[in-house]
């Protein structure tokens, strides 16, 4: 969390969050929880007439996860507003890591404000979903 | 191809009563283990009525009722065709545990790419809590592959 008397400066990362490898189990619960029932997400006999190998991720996972990237670095209450494009399917067995950083600190609506780059990427390395928060600073 | 008419489609109101037990589950399924999303008196200690929703949580609020997919489907788009494009979020006030909130959707886009082998639902959703204040706001782009 960003304590009131810490500076953040442009190019700062945001800590970073890494995730247990993505099991269906995972994807179950996210289902039940998040409302997004898409068979597509945990029923592989679906998933395989609809020309995939297998059941993969929700997207909104990932973004939940950079959700909690982002409120453990502020309160939630700072966050203003985000969005991200998901850019590759995240697959079973894939360990998520979620990061950001810094990429300009402005005044907006009589408020000190930092506009951050997030992203998840995998193992690999290969990034998953990318985009951009606005939080206010203290 | 999607019939273009389905722009500006607004769906019907939909309402939906944010439970603290829901709350528990969401944090529980994404990992989340700060107290302020799992337990009510650090929530409040927090300065919350109540256990916060997530900043994703909301689009939960859409997708219960049922909404969506049944416009997808109205729109002739099969549920085995579909990715999640895009998803953005801006918050305008808190939404708590204990709170009705009511989720407007309208289709505000429809275009494709690559000759049509793609196709881009854009929805724009606007929450309001029960004094009727918009509370988030939240887009969501949907692609459809043909």
């Amino acid at each position: 969390m960003v304590e009131q008397n810490i500076v953040v400066n442009v190019g700062d990362a945001i800590p970073e969050l890494k995730l247990p490898p993505v099991t269906r189990t995972t994807l179950a619960l996210f289902a039940g929880a998040s409302g997004d029932h898409n068979p597509i997400h945990i029923d592989i006999d679906f998933a395989r007439k609809a020309g995939m190998p297998d059941v993969f991720a929700h997207g909104m996972l990932s973004m939940a996860w950079l959700g909690r990237l982002l409120t453990a670095w502020v309160p939630q209450s700072q966050l203003r507003t985000w969005s991200v494009r998901f850019l590759g399917i995240t697959h079973l067995g894939d360990r998520v890591t979620c990061g950001g950083r810094v990429l300009e600190i402005f005044e907006e609506n009589g408020e000190r404000r930092a506009r951050l780059e997030i992203q998840t990427s995998n193992q690999e390395g290969e990034v998953k979903i990318a985009g951009e928060a606005v939080v206010c600073l203290p | 191809m999607i019939d273009k008419k389905w722009i500006g489609y607004t769906g019907p109101e939909v309402r939906f009563d944010i439970e603290r037990g829901r709350l528990k589950f969401f944090a529980q399924a994404i990992g989340e283990s700060n107290p302020i999303y799992l337990d009510q008196g650090a929530a409040q200690a927090a300065g919350y009525r109540d256990l916060p929703v997530p900043p994703t949580f909301l689009l939960a609020a859409d997708l219960d009722s049922n909404e969506l997919f049944s416009t997808l489907a109205k729109m002739g788009v099969s549920l085995g065709k579909i990715l999640h494009g895009e998803q953005g979020y801006t918050y305008h006030q808190p939404v708590c545990a204990g709170e009705t909130v009511t989720v407007c959707s309208r289709i505000s886009d429809i275009y494709d790419k690559k000759g049509g082998a793609l196709e881009f639902i854009v929805r724009d959703s606007r929450v309001t809590n029960a004094s009727g204040e918009l509370a988030a706001e939240f887009r969501s782009v949907i692609v459809v592959r043909n």
